[in-house]
């Protein structure tokens, strides 16, 4: 028997009016697929209200998108009502990463490595069309058309730039998506790495094979 | 929400007309050109082609040969005071070998000279280096041979500096093909801690040298390149002494988009795009420039009406630049509530120009012959409204962080950059203002209507960080009285020239500049009569900003660096386009 869905709380907006309500019914389905505790995901949803009301985004822009990522920060968007003000420098401090702008050929390994250092449970948000599909440098030599060549990304906010209330808008869906996830009990979903998807069952063998003759 | 939604429409409308969707505005010009054809078909005549007559901002660079460039080169510099290397342009003549284009600009005289220099060997091309002669060409030859491969002479640092060391071939040569032959790569770059000088020897061969960037026991921090205060992706590798700057190495490229070789394949509306994403803080003036070079070029005339707006437009531009400026500097030197001040008084001019553009940071609204659109019927009220307001909230500016005893003692007599150093590192702009340099394009070669508007060129003569804020404050209340002065007096006219379906520019070489929010932006277009540029290269106004830091930096304490970097104030996808 499918269980009911338990709709999040977003405050000022209700359920309805969110846009692509399917994909993420679809992800809470999957993740509340074997059932849960009771007594366990009372638990998790006072967590879940903690952590989506604090979510500390790592300061990284590369573009134009960084302006009104700090015009979202300003006085007039007050991010901080959303609990987001906390930008870190660091990302071994940040929940959340903020592509804001293009990412170059020279750039994607930098990208990789500060995803890598940040710490689970953590978020991508590709803002823009640069970070969403290359944009309107999808043809040149030196740019990667979407930042989920390289990184799992969990909400995409397009535009050229995106309006600041599209970036609130982007921020409550993550939220949403926060809400939506289990600590206690079950285990988490864990996203494949896009740079191993493509890698057969042999090459892991053989380097496993490999690293065993060393 | 509602209100929302409609204003995004008439936005999200001119953003499609203006992007480079490759697909529907390659269709377009077809398509325009089909509907011309058939509303033509009616009349009497065809009007009879009007004799090619050249644009007036075509310039004819005079072929020096390789080796007597460095003589002619020191020639003009010493005896007719050619202080101003304005830019050096790579350019693929195909058979006729790769080379350069040297712009140069008298302070003294106001006079301008183009040199050209080609060396037919495409395999191994060598051009004579004038890095001694002037310091700013140290960057623009390196850029030349990331791109090009064309390697020089005597100097002394042929590193790559925008593209991965371990990168194949050179983009920006038309036979190269940069996507089969560099593939993403994921690994981390290794940085080389030397680097290769190649000079000709007494018998005509060329002698290779290996010179130390930093030696093994230097200390060594690396600042970037994530995101080293709000300024933008770029890496500093900088040697210590205690904690005194010793050495500065800057390393660019890391949002390198390949502009320029895209323009190449793109049609000349098609180009407009772009420019508003290199210096996002320059929107307006970028693609004045643009347009202005390609509206030269091609004979198109531009109304009275059009050229005023422009101004205006290219005035508020500069307001919202150097109050975000401001705004940038008090966030990396920990005053916050300074930069939420900023923030409040950038709205304002971001209103403006929604209201009238579509779009708050990426504008789009110059085009080849006009505008956009004509201006909203509230512009005149709300600009009118505006400059009291930000006269008034200047003063605040100077209350809350200019005056401060902690800014001054923090930005007095750091990095100081002398006259002659920052012209001959061609740092435009107020940048180069701060430390005496009358070098305003606006005033030396009056474009759109700043020859009609009287206002006060900003020069102080400290050349320290503190002289560099006041400059831009000063800019501010200067760019006002610009606006005051035009907007009640915008003439009437059409805001659009009716162009050809198809622009092209007559073959030629062409430059055209104007002031940016920070230096001179100029336009080098090098066209074979097709629809679609030949070269197309822009002159960045932070390059030679960012390239200064070494000179600015060195016996400075570490922690003024970030004073130093955000009063010179660059834009880094605009360095790297």
């Amino acid at each position: 028997m499918a269980m009911k869905l338990k709709r999040p709380k977003i405050k000022n907006i209700p359920y309805e009016e969110f846009n692509d309500n399917e994909t993420y019914e679809k992800l809470v389905a999957e993740l509340n697929a074997n059932g849960v505790n009771v007594i366990v995901k009372s638990l998790d949803d006072l967590f879940d209200w903690g952590r989506s009301n604090s979510l500390w985004p790592l300061t990284f822009a590369t573009s134009c998108c960084g302006i009104e990522f700090m015009a979202v920060c300003a006085a007039r968007y007050d991010i901080a009502r959303f609990g987001f003000e906390v930008t870190r420098n660091s990302p071994r401090q940040a929940d959340v990463i903020l592509v804001n702008g293009t990412i170059t050929n020279k750039m994607a390994p930098v990208l990789k490595r500060l995803y890598d250092q940040m710490a689970d449970p953590k978020y991508v948000v590709a803002i823009g069309g640069c970070a969403v599909a290359g944009g309107p440098f999808t043809k040149s030599y030196h740019v990667v058309k979407g930042v989920d060549k390289i990184i799992p990304v969990d909400v995409y906010v397009p535009g050229c730039p995106p309006r600041p209330e599209s970036f609130l808008y982007g921020m409550m869906q993550l939220q949403r998506i926060v809400k939506a996830e289990n600590f206690f009990g079950t285990t988490n979903r864990k996203q494949k790495d896009p740079q191993t998807l493509g890698e057969s069952i042999e090459s892991i063998k053989e380097v496993v094979e490999n690293q065993q003759e060393a | 929400m509602e209100e929302n939604k409609e204003k995004q429409i008439p936005e999200a409308a001119a953003e499609k007309a203006a992007a480079p969707a490759p697909k529907p505005a390659a269709e377009q010009p077809a398509a325009a050109a089909a509907a011309a054809a058939a509303a033509a078909k009616p009349a009497v005549a065809k009007p009879a082609p009007k004799p090619e007559v050249p644009g007036e901002n075509e310039i004819k660079p005079r072929l020096v040969e390789l080796d007597k460039l460095h003589d002619e080169m020191q020639r003009l510099r010493d005896e007719e005071k050619m202080d101003f290397l304005e830019l050096i342009t790579g350019v693929d003549w195909g058979e006729e070998g790769l080379g350069c284009v040297y712009n140069l600009w008298s302070t003294e005289t106001g006079r301008r000279e183009y040199v050209k220099a080609v060396c037919p060997d495409r395999e191994e091309p060598f051009i004579p280096t004038v890095s001694d002669l002037w310091t700013i060409a140290d960057i623009y030859e390196r850029e030349v041979f990331d791109f090009f491969g064309v390697k020089f002479l005597g100097h002394k640092d042929m590193r790559r500096v925008f593209l991965r060391e371990d990168w194949v071939g050179y983009p920006l040569r038309k036979d190269d093909k940069p996507e089969e032959q560099n593939p993403l790569k994921m690994e981390n770059e290794c940085l080389s801690d030397t680097t290769l000088q190649y000079d000709r020897a007494e018998d005509g061969s060329i002698q290779v040298k290996e010179n130390v960037v930093f030696a093994k026991d230097d200390y060594m921090v690396n600042i970037g390149p994530q995101h080293p205060s709000t300024h933008g992706v770029l890496h500093f590798r900088v040697a210590l002494e205690g904690e005194r700057i010793k050495k500065m190495d800057p390393k660019l490229g890391y949002i390198h988009r390949g502009i320029e070789k895209l323009n190449e394949s793109y049609t000349y509306p098609q180009t407009l795009a772009l420019t508003d994403r290199m210096d996002y803080l320059g929107a307006m003036q970028s693609r004045h420039a643009l347009c202005m070079t390609i509206e030269k070029a091609a004979n198109i005339e531009v109304s009275d009406r059009v050229q005023v707006v422009r101004t205006i437009m290219d005035e508020l531009q500069r307001i919202d630049s150097h109050i975000l400026f401001f705004s940038c500097l008090c966030q990396d030197m920990g005053a916050t509530t300074a930069f939420l001040y900023g923030f409040r008084d950038r709205e304002k001019v971001l209103d403006i120009f929604e209201e009238t553009c579509g779009g708050r940071l990426i504008l789009n609204y110059n085009m080849i012959g006009g505008l956009a659109a004509d201006i909203h019927p509230n512009f005149q009220k709300r600009v009118s409204e505006f400059i009291p307001y930000m006269r008034k909230n200047i003063r605040e500016y100077y209350d809350i962080f200019i005056n401060n005893v902690i800014a001054r003692n923090r930005l007095i007599g750091v990095g100081k950059l002398s006259l002659e150093q920052v012209v001959s590192g061609g740092c435009t702009g107020p940048s180069g203002r701060a430390s005496g340099w009358h070098n305003d394009v606006r005033k030396r070669q009056p474009y759109a209507a700043y020859g009609k508007v009287d206002f006060k060129e900003i020069v102080r003569t400290e050349g320290d960080s503190y002289a560099r804020l006041l400059c831009r404050m000063d800019e501010i209340e200067e760019s006002l009285n610009i606006i005051e002065q035009l907007i009640d007096n915008i003439p009437e006219g059409a805001f659009q020239t009716k162009t050809k379906p198809i622009i092209k520019v007559p073959a030629g070489k062409y430059y055209s500049c104007v002031e940016g929010s920070r230096g001179e932006f100029g336009v080098y277009l090098e066209s074979t009569g097709d629809k679609s540029p030949y070269r197309l290269h822009y002159r960045s106004t932070g390059l030679p900003l960012v390239w200064i830091m070494d000179t600015a930096c060195r016996g400075e304490l570490i922690a003024d660096m970030m004073a130093i970097n955000g009063t010179l104030d660059y834009v880094v996808p605009d360095i790297d386009r």
